[in-house]
């Protein structure tokens, strides 16, 4: 499978990333150099074969719907790169 | 102090030769001397660990001491660490306080080990050789021209110059075992969901996993003591039972079945690494130990199958980084797509870039089915023939990786020929299988690490076998000249 300038635009916005010009020339070669490893699997037969998505078979534990943790909103607030208050600021997405 | 072991300095601790102010006081004295040469720690803070170190110091004179109290530790900086800053090797998170400990910290926290600093790494663990990170490459001790390999390089580059006696690392397709190998360490990436993944930055949550680095197997039995434990907090911890790592390391290995995969004696494999490892399996053979071939047949789509399914799950745990809640923000934008959008082309490197692409595109409407689905498949496959194997054999060893360490800049612009450099490793990560890599001789003074792969929870007898080695030889006691 190659990737053409076409794809990686198609996936630089799925993903929400910037590719400049100069960036999607370079990987379009290093993406499809990966794609050509990744095609490798493509000969295995896998019928019937039961995907695999986790290491150990393990069910999802549940707990009780009760608060465990205290509020550090004093301490995660000052994280983000603008707040006002207890309220994230992002651009304005609503006229 | 310089190279005791774990069990030694906790003895030395206390009996008073020393205390654990003075012992953190000489790690850090060594980390400023030769931080600048090695790069290996992101961010030290002098007065937090010294502080640690006076509260050990009171647990000591109390009589209250565990086995690593008073010790200095460094941690990988992707484990959160309250009040530290916490970078995962990226400008997206260059000042991000953590406002909470990973359950890993907390661990050593309980026990009152020091944290002596946050070590360098590959920007969010994506590399082999530690020269991914924002903060620059790390060196390898041994030669101050070759990488550490990565992706924990700044543990492995720090305890391998004694900066530190042991570390922490994470490992999701080799970055403990590869380091280690690089660098002459002891390193054990556990069986999946033995070490707790809560306040671990996430790179491909089916396959992270925390482990300890050090010189000897006998350290990394008492850092896996602190280490393990079932989290409620993370919803694939493991509820094991609780072991003590160091009560088998003494037992005999004599009639052990190590089994051979031919498949990690390939091409690939430098001869002069493939002559060590042949090498120290003969040592085994002296300490009564039964060599037995067997056959991994879907090794080689390892590699393919995890370069798959860890930039999908790569791609979707960094989805976080918007410029929102934490970490970097672009300067100057028009509107939230924007913002987004300028965010995360310049928060991420180029190689987290290339992951988070290869990850959209593998998880992208169309394709699946033929590339995450099918990964997925051949991951089974790829885990069935390890338990076809542990019915022939108790154990499995071979290479932990196909060449001694490389120079710096060598492969940086090839992320093929970096990939090849987890060839024997990243199995054990899919099948979620414990493994280790312990130094097993030197390649013209450079290190060449053996790996030992064992069944699920199986950690106590990996240390033992390795143990028993290390009875048997000094490679985990050699350290560089650079630094000493």
């Amino acid at each position: 499978m190659t990737i053409s300038q076409d794809d990686i635009k198609k996936i630089a916005f799925l993903a929400r990333i910037n590719i400049s010009q100069d960036e999607s020339i370079l990987l379009e070669k290093k993406l499809t150099g990966i794609m050509g490893l990744i095609d490798k699997m493509q000969k295995v037969d896998t019928k019937d074969i039961e995907p695999m998505a986790h290491a150990l078979d393990i069910n999802q534990p549940l707990r009780k719907d009760i608060v465990t943790e205290s509020d550090i909103r004093e301490k995660t607030m000052p994280l983000a790169p603008e707040t006002e208050e207890s309220l994230f600021i992002v651009p304005q997405v609503i006229e | 102090m310089l190279n005791l072991s774990l069990k030694q300095l906790a003895q030395n601790l206390s009996d008073k030769t020393f205390s654990s102010q003075e012992l953190t006081e000489f790690f850090l004295g060594r980390v400023k001397k030769y931080n600048k040469q090695l790069n290996a720690f992101i961010t030290i803070d002098e007065p937090a660990s010294l502080s640690m170190a006076k509260k050990a110091d009171d647990q000591i004179a109390k009589k209250e001491q565990g086995v690593l109290t008073g010790i200095p530790i460094a941690q990988k900086d992707i484990f959160c660490a309250e009040g530290w800053r916490t970078t995962c090797g990226s400008k997206m998170l260059e000042n991000f306080i953590a406002p909470y400990n990973a359950t890993v910290i907390q661990n050593f926290n309980n026990i009152g080990a020091v944290n002596l600093g946050k070590t360098n790494m590959d920007e969010f663990a994506m590399g082999s050789s530690n020269e991914t990170s924002y903060f620059g490459g790390v060196k390898n001790p041994w030669d101050l021209d070759c990488v550490p390999g990565g992706s924990s390089g700044g543990s492995a580059s720090a305890v391998s110059a004694r900066l530190a006696p042991a570390a922490t690392g994470t490992d999701t397709g080799g970055s403990i075992r590869q380091p280690a190998s690089l660098c002459g360490l002891t390193g054990l990436k556990p069986t999946y969901g033995l070490v707790s993944r809560y306040g671990m930055i996430a790179f491909a949550s089916s396959l992270d996993q925390a482990g300890p680095m050090a010189p000897s197997a006998e350290d990394c039995a008492i850092l896996l003591n602190t280490m393990a434990s079932y989290d409620p907090k993370d919803s694939t911890s493991v509820a094991h039972k609780i072991e003590d790592y160091t009560t088998s390391l003494n037992n005999s290995i004599d009639g052990l079945k190590i089994g051979i995969p031919k498949e990690f004696f390939d091409d690939g494999l430098d001869t002069s690494v493939q002559k060590i490892i042949e090498d120290a399996l003969n040592e085994y053979k002296k300490l009564g130990a039964k060599i037995i071939e067997i056959s991994l047949p879907n090794s080689e789509l390892a590699i393919p199958v995890y370069y798959v399914i860890a930039p999908a799950e790569a791609s979707s745990n960094l989805s976080r980084y918007d410029g929102v809640r934490y970490g970097y923000r672009t300067q100057e934008y028009d509107d939230l797509m924007d913002m987004y959008f300028k965010t995360r082309q310049e928060g991420f490197g180029d190689e987290v870039k290339r992951r988070i692409l290869i990850g959209t595109y593998v998880l992208s409407a169309g394709y699946y089915d033929a590339y995450y689905l099918k990964a997925q498949k051949i991951r089974r496959l790829i885990s069935d023939d390890f338990k076809q194997a542990f019915k022939k054999c108790d154990v499995i060893m071979g290479p932990s990786a196909p060449s001694v360490a490389f120079g710096s800049g060598e492969k940086k612009e090839d992320p093929l020929a970096m990939y090849l450099q987890d060839i024997y490793t990243i199995s054990t990560n899919l099948a979620g299988l414990p493994a280790m890599s312990i130094p097993a001789g030197l390649v013209k003074n450079l290190p060449v690490g053996l790996q030992l792969i064992g069944n699920y929870f199986e950690e106590g007898r990996l240390l033992n076998i390795a143990h028993q080695f290390q009875l048997n030889s000094d490679w985990h006691l050699k350290t560089p000249k650079e630094t000493a």
